[in-house]
């Protein structure tokens, strides 16, 4: 097992250790609802959102975490609430709104970060390493996850409803559309605590595929949200040990075994796995023949 | 029973009332619905017909709460219907669901006792008792494991009927819950439409088959945008007024 714990004698890798599972936990945890409000794409466009936010409070303020984090909320806030705006006294819809708006403000982050004078500072925020992480960095990502799995846990039952149908969930007086504003503060709030770990243009995948993975192996929502949780730890903290060894940039690392798990759930799901769909349309065939 | 909700049983029909005065609900600018008023009560069942874009839905959308009316006043037991939403169960139109969210008939029928529990608290063997009740009710207990996708429209529809058994409802809000079923599924929703009235309930559902109203509901409301009349199947279901109804609509169009 000294391949294993080889990696974390080092002072860096335990704080990267302690970070992969906060932060793959969180993401994974936190995936259940973005799958099932079906809004990956979205979520998508909100973390490039984020970048020229940073870029511009590194210009201003300097490089401080909470000079970041306040940038990236602040843009964030501008593109998603600048689509829905513009969709709604327009003839534009929302996701087109979106790719306007979130492709131009990405470009102009990597305009502002060539005006940072230190170098690798793009490509940090683009790909993130989830080995320079800070106390500072730490105590944001120790916070931000227990804000969210709090919120998330507490209003469980409501949230689900909501998620399932938001006219029954409506009917029965759960506040919807309040509820819709905090759990999408929530969202990019967990997209900044990863951009550290896994940077702007990955950290969808952290915070959509452990829960599309559980999806094929679960009808209950709350294995979706438990078995996320699991699963975005399990493959954060497999990756730190296979970018140690391969020398691996961690931030892709941690995003190709989610996605390498996810082929291999598709595949060999015993519920929805594609090659049981398979072998069952198969038995169809011969049993009408 | 939690709150003060009034007890499920059959000796208590027609002593809730629901009142309805002056309904009026606007999309924008145009009119959905307007001068709705009708008064019925628990034990009923009661149709809403009139022709497409007659406001039936919007009818119990406003019901269910989920639409802010214009002006009127929709009244359950002397109160605002908002104050009482535990004892409300709105059956949206089965297209209008998911139905490959990950949750099986089981989990369906749990959501039910969720205004029942805190946020966090355990199922209690009361609300197991009340899931498996409703599950039985509705003839589902063999179904329970399934994902809800791989059900028949009337097993689904049963599905929803039972989550509002299991949240202990008393209006049933069901908008068009006979589309799209065959002839068997037909039957046995009306039985079971049957069933919940002579427990007490109030139904109050969309239905465009005229065909099938006279057996299944007791009342009528018959809409064209404007209410054109209320009353028993009897009195109201008549050839003049689903001329009418039908008809104003066929002359403005």
């Amino acid at each position: 097992m000294n391949w294993l714990t080889e990696p974390f004698e080092l002072l860096i890798y335990k704080r990267a250790l302690l970070a992969a599972i906060i932060i793959g936990f969180t993401n994974g945890y936190v995936s259940a609802y973005v799958v099932l409000r079906k809004a990956a794409l979205k979520t998508g466009s909100l973390s490039h959102a984020l970048l020229p936010g940073i870029a511009f409070a590194i210009l201003i303020f300097g490089l401080t975490p909470w000079s970041a984090f306040a940038g990236a909320v602040v843009a964030a806030l501008i593109i998603g609430l600048g689509s829905l705006m513009v969709s709604q006294t327009s003839r534009i819809d929302q996701d087109t709104a979106l790719a306007v708006l979130y492709t131009a403000a990405f470009s102009a982050g990597i305009v502002l970060l060539g005006y940072v004078n230190a170098p690798g500072e793009l490509e940090h925020w683009l790909f993130g390493d989830i080995r320079g992480m800070s106390d500072n960095d730490l105590w944001t990502v120790f916070i931000i996850a227990a804000a969210s799995l709090l919120v998330l846990t507490l209003f469980q039952r409501p949230i689900i409803v909501m998620l399932f149908e938001p006219n029954v969930a409506r009917s029965l007086g759960i506040p919807v559309t309040i509820m819709n504003y905090v759990l999408f503060a929530l969202v990019i709030l967990v997209l900044i605590s990863s951009l550290q770990a896994v940077g702007c243009i990955l950290a969808l995948g952290l915070l959509v595929t452990p829960a599309a993975t559980m999806l094929l192996f679960t009808d209950s929502p709350l294995r979706l949200f438990w078995g996320g949780g699991i699963l975005g730890t399990l493959c954060s903290v497999a990756a730190l040990v296979i970018s140690y060894w391969l020398d691996w940039p961690t931030g892709s690392s941690i995003v190709l075994i989610l996605g390498a798990v996810f082929v291999i759930a598709f595949l060999i799901s015993p519920k929805y796995g594609v090659l049981r769909m398979l072998r069952q349309r198969h038995h169809h065939h011969e049993s009408h023949a | 029973m939690s709150d003060h909700a009034p007890e499920i049983d059959g000796s208590c029909v027609s002593c809730h009332v629901l009142e309805v005065e002056g309904l009026c609900v606007n999309y924008g600018k145009v009119m959905a619905l307007c001068d709705v008023a009708f008064r019925t009560s628990c034990g009923k069942s009661v149709a809403l017909i009139g022709p497409n874009g007659a406001g039936k839905s919007t009818l119990i959308k406003a019901l269910a709460g989920l639409i802010r009316p214009e002006c009127g006043e929709i009244r359950w037991r002397g109160q605002a219907m908002t104050k009482s939403s535990h004892e409300i169960a709105y059956l949206p139109q089965r297209e209008e669901i998911d139905w490959n969210f990950p949750a099986t008939v089981r989990g369906i029928v749990e959501m039910g006792r969720y205004p029942h529990l805190s946020w966090w608290r355990r199922f209690s063997s009361k609300d197991t008792a009340q899931v498996d009740q409703a599950l039985e009710s509705m003839d589902l207990l063999d179904l329970q494991d399934r994902q809800i996708s791989a059900l028949s429209g009337g097993q689904q529809q049963r599905a929803f009927l039972a989550r509002a058994l299991a949240q202990e409802a008393h209006v049933f809000l069901l908008d068009e819950p006979f589309t799209g079923l065959d002839a068997d599924a037909q039957d046995r929703l009306t039985s079971m439409i049957g069933t919940l009235k002579m427990e007490g309930r109030l139904i109050i559902a969309s239905h465009h088959d005229l065909d099938t109203v006279e057996t299944i509901y007791d009342e009528v409301l018959m809409q064209a945008t404007k209410q054109v009349a209320f009353g028993s199947v009897k009195d109201t279901f008549t050839k003049a007024i689903i001329d009418e109804t039908y008809g104003r609509e066929r002359r403005s169009a």
